[in-house]
């Protein structure tokens, strides 16, 4: 068997393997998986230390810390996991160390600002499409949302649509 | 039928044994995720450049496996897949400008919002970057939220799938899905090579045995022992 940082699953192996995690939840909690809807509690959370008063003035806000602390869902502690998995695969395979991805030619200061930028986008669009790649397209594909499927081509539409402005920082 | 852990109602105990499986679900998503190469911003944005289809290959992979399994589990009933299904409900409009947007964050940043996370826990310093960028993207939705008036609800078909819109039996769409599927792993297979032939630019290439230069340039000796056969 290949092994080595630049070894990675069969697409087709790793997308069963998926399909069966999925699956999995579907029994278990009646729910798909999700990603986006965590970095949005937590970032509520950290609003909530800072500013309490300005996040019980926001009707979205208020509402999302009314009955419990934004921390404790189900989704923020799928995504704790998906940080230990995430560690997990990464240690065990080499591929665990700091360093910003990008091309050899683009600057590491550039890449940050645009990886802030493309999250803040994201950050934005999942709160407005209830999910995101993972809580809709992924999840709800599989269920044949309607809605699901007309996200998930919309979001190729749109890579596929900027791609062309943001090539440089891979070269 | 009923759900071991129903996540909108647990309760007490039985929530803190439940938030330990939503953990163990996670790892098992996280752990796959990182093994398909999703932690790697390079490769996941490669979907755009059609160098690298490996996002359409696990992606439709995935929603095919859960899709036939949630089917056949309905069909022998142990799964309420109505249930799971009434948590999906769409808003068309909403959806639709939202994929676009996220799209557009995604080849931008180079990750999708659960891949930042991946890419972060493997010490991606941009994966990190991604993810603080998602958080006050989400929050800003909430600030801005009213002002975008009526439209986040708009084009609400409540619960509606796509065997119910085309009026045809769930198994007929789901082989259609599968064949759809198949068709796009074809030719995503031709895309690459194409590609990969012309290489134009080595770095654009998928690394594969015509890249020896590159390879070696990159990783050497672990290029050399990836590529040993066997």
């Amino acid at each position: 068997m290949r092994r080595g940082p630049d070894t990675f699953w069969n697409p087709y192996l790793a997308g069963i393997a998926l399909g069966l995690v999925l699956l999995a939840t579907y029994l278990v909690m009646g729910h798909g998986l999700g990603a986006s809807a965590a970095s949005y509690r937590l970032g509520v959370a950290a609003l909530e230390t800072v500013a309490p008063a300005h996040v019980h003035g926001v009707p979205a806000l208020a509402a999302l810390v009314r009955d419990r602390p934004p921390l404790d869902n189900w989704l923020v502690f799928e995504v704790l996991g998906v940080v230990v998995g995430g560690a997990l695969g990464a240690w065990t395979s080499g591929r665990l160390g700091g360093e910003v991805a990008r091309g050899p030619t683009f600057g590491a200061g550039r890449r940050l600002a645009l990886a802030v930028s493309g999250g803040v986008l994201m950050g934005f669009a999942a709160r407005l499409a209830r999910g995101c790649t993972s809580g809709q397209a992924l999840s709800g594909g599989a269920l044949l949302s309607v809605g699901s499927w007309a996200f998930m081509l919309s979001v190729f539409a749109g890579g596929y649509a900027a791609a062309y402005f943001v090539r440089r920082q891979w070269r | 039928m009923s759900f071991p852990f129903p996540f909108w109602s647990l309760g007490g105990e039985h929530r803190t044994l439940g938030l330990a499986v939503a953990v163990l679900f996670g790892i098992g998503f996280g752990f796959v995720l990182e093994r398909a190469g999703f932690g790697r911003a390079r490769k996941l944005a490669g979907q755009f450049y059609g160098r690298d289809m490996t996002v359409l290959k696990v992606m439709f992979t995935g929603i095919a496996t859960a899709m036939l399994g949630a089917l056949i589990l309905s069909g022998a009933g142990l799964l309420d897949l109505a249930a799971v299904q009434l948590r999906y409900p769409t808003y068309l409009w909403p959806m639709v400008v939202g994929g676009l947007v996220l799209g557009v964050g995604f080849v931008v940043s180079g990750y999708c919002p659960g891949t930042s996370v991946v890419a972060t826990a493997s010490g991606k310093l941009d994966g990190l970057a991604t993810v603080a960028g998602t958080m006050v993207g989400a929050v800003a939705y909430s600030e801005l939220e009213p002002a975008l008036g009526a439209f986040p609800d708009s084009g609400k078909l409540g619960v509606l799938t796509l065997p119910q819109w085309l009026g045809l039996p769930a198994p007929v769409v789901a082989a259609a899905v599968v064949a759809v599927a198949a068709c796009a792993f074809l030719a995503a297979g031709r895309i690459e090579r194409l590609l990969a032939a012309r290489g134009q630019d080595p770095a654009d290439a998928p690394p594969g045995p015509q890249d020896r230069r590159y390879r070696s340039s990159q990783s050497g000796g672990v290029a050399a022992v990836s590529r040993s056969p066997g």
